[in-house]
């Protein structure tokens, strides 16, 4: 049964995206592009849309895939600055979330745990953590741009900050909430506070640690694309509006659909490991 | 009571109450226990019972008063005394056997790995749970689950037991086999255990005495019933000797009525209760006198 719904659904799944695609190409090849002829050399500087006066025309699904199979063809060629392969600009962008995240994890956990089992430390830090929590990360962008004074550098300082509240309040709140009987057993038998922390405390409040991390690598991977349209330079948000100021539909499209696979491959593989550490009571 | 193995003297607990004050959950408890006696406590929810197991344990700490354990007063949870919790308190992403080494390797740090879990697993075959070493505490019934409890309590080769409501959880089945096996237990090894029950056929069959406390707040040990059965009773005609009704009336007399009045009964003229030692009464012994003169 379980797996006649499940191919039942990949079907569904199948004919809503040919109906999505199909309608796609509809829409878009209904208004046809105009037939003038321009002088070539000047539909080469500005493109061919704008020489002809009209607008760039929405691409329909086969260009898109057209484009797709350009960039996934060869996608680390290196042709200056400003032309790079899309698998180069994505590599950029994973890079500073993963370093970002990873600052993030390492002040995070420790400080969760600080917070968790510290009724005091957690009154104390509460009021900030409250004010922070709302900034949007990129508010922090200029700040971070003064006193770093390195575009990429300042990118991952905003991944840090924005990975960082999910998971500092998850981690506290796991490790406040581990079940006081567990506690008790590691009392009764004389465990130290390190082994302790260790043995039980960390086990009991993997599987929220967990969760944090996962809602964190999700917003970090929001905010790159909208931190990397600020400060350009590279990665997979400058492509984006790079090809916005080319007027290049089909590899805003391209690149958006590369973007929500790449997040899903992030959110799917903490979902694995949460479910590593997730036990049964 | 100087000369008892475990001696609870003048312990009070207090907590602060929610509108200004304090509220005295007991105060002034003085009892005693010898080696190798197994204790139960009856009495109603509220009265502090899980208290002074608490404090026993070392979890919690009187406010006033102390508890000597073999000549030492208690500072603290120690490995001389295992607690079995009402429930079960397994580490549920430890397997069984992770969960009793667990126990081993905190009691015998410097022992090397291999030792430690061929000690886990001859505790775990103790309690009857071998082949089931590599299980997770979630597959198991709630009956596995508290042998598993009590099986990482014996590892340890504790001085004291204490027992927090074990078998409450579990069904009428379960509940009889695994009494049986913690009276086999206790009796081969000679455990003292300090045990809280609700269940007064429980306590009758497993206790040596059976201590009972008033209502709380301001609990009292009103009396200590010794157990007049013999020592090697056994669960199917436990209730066939002539002094098991005797002492079931006398305990659930004083569940249903005398422990909400017994602030009354030491009222009445006549009455000598001395909170430092509390009487011990034997019902249904041949006792020329009657087991107290009731005030109700």
């Amino acid at each position: 049964m379980t797996r006649s719904i499940g191919l039942r659904a990949l079907v569904l799944s199948l004919v809503i995206l040919t109906i999505f695609l199909a309608a796609w190409h509809v829409a878009v090849s209904g208004g046809g592009g105009g037939g003038q002829t321009v002088d070539p050399e000047y539909a080469k500087l500005v493109g061919a849309a704008a020489a002809t006066g009209g607008q760039t025309p929405m691409p329909g699904p086969i260009d898109v895939g057209r484009t797709i199979w350009k960039h996934l063809s060869d996608p680390f060629y290196v042709r200056g600055t400003n032309d790079m392969g899309i698998g180069i600009q994505l590599a950029y962008s994973l890079a500073r979330v993963l370093l970002g995240f990873g600052i993030a994890v390492a002040v995070a956990v420790p400080l969760g745990f600080l917070i968790g089992m510290s009724p005091l430390v957690y009154r104390a830090l509460d009021p900030f953590i409250q004010v922070m929590k709302p900034i949007s990360p990129l508010a922090w962008m200029p700040l971070a741009l003064y006193t770093i004074k390195d575009s990429s550098l300042s990118s991952i300082f905003v991944i840090f900050i924005c990975s960082l509240w999910p998971m500092l309040i998850n981690t506290a709140f796991g490790v406040a909430s581990v079940r006081k009987d567990w506690l008790n057993v590691a009392r009764t038998l004389e465990v130290g506070p390190v082994r302790k922390a260790f043995t039980v405390i960390l086990p009991a409040a993997a599987p929220t640690i967990l969760t944090g991390m996962r809602i964190s690598v999700g917003i970090a991977w929001l905010v790159i694309v909208a931190a990397e349209m600020l400060v350009g330079g590279t990665g997979i948000g400058y492509f984006v509006w790079n090809q916005w100021n080319n007027l290049s539909l089909t590899d805003i499209i391209t690149a958006i659909l590369l973007i929500g696979l790449v997040g899903m491959v992030l959110d799917q593989i903490l979902a694995r490991l949460t479910r590593l550490v997730t036990y049964q009571e | 009571m100087a000369s008892s193995y475990i001696s609870i003297e003048g312990i009070a607990r207090r907590f602060p109450a929610p509108e200004g004050g304090k509220t005295t959950i007991f105060e002034d408890l003085w009892f005693g226990m010898d080696r190798g006696e197994f204790v139960c406590v009856i009495g109603h929810s509220g009265c502090g019972k899980t208290t002074v197991l608490n404090i026993l344990a070392g979890l919690d700490e009187p406010t006033e008063g102390a508890v000597i354990i073999d000549g030492k007063a208690i500072e603290g949870p120690s490995l001389d005394r295992a607690v079995i919790f009402q429930s079960h308190g397994l580490l549920p992403w430890r397997t069984v056997l992770g969960n009793v080494a667990y126990a081993v390797a905190s009691k015998w740090r410097d022992w090397p790995k291999a030792k430690v879990e061929e000690h886990a697993r001859k505790a775990i075959a103790t309690v009857g749970l071998a082949g089931a070493e590599m299980k997770k505490p979630s597959q198991l019934s709630g009956g596995m689950k508290q042998r598993v409890g009590i099986a990482r309590a014996l590892s340890i080769e504790p001085k004291i037991m204490l027992m927090d409501e074990p078998f409450s959880a579990l069904d009428a089945l379960t509940r009889g086999t695994l009494q049986d096996e913690v009276r086999g237990l206790c009796r081969t090894t000679g455990q003292t255990v300090f045990m809280i029950t609700h269940d007064v056929d429980e306590a009758i069959y497993l206790a040596d005495k059976i201590v009972l406390m008033t209502n709380g707040p301001d609990a009292r040990i009103a009396e200590i019933v010794v157990n007049p059965l013999p020592a090697d009773r056994s669960r199917h005609d436990v209730h066939k000797h002539p002094a098991f009704y005797p002492v079931r009336n006398h305990i659930i007399d004083f569940l249903v009525t005398r422990s909400k009045s017994f602030a009354a009964e030491l009222a009445t003229p006549g009455k000598v209760w001395n909170r430092r030692s509390p009487p011990l009464v034997t019902p249904g012994a041949p006792d020329p006198t009657p087991p107290l003169a009731r005030a109700v």
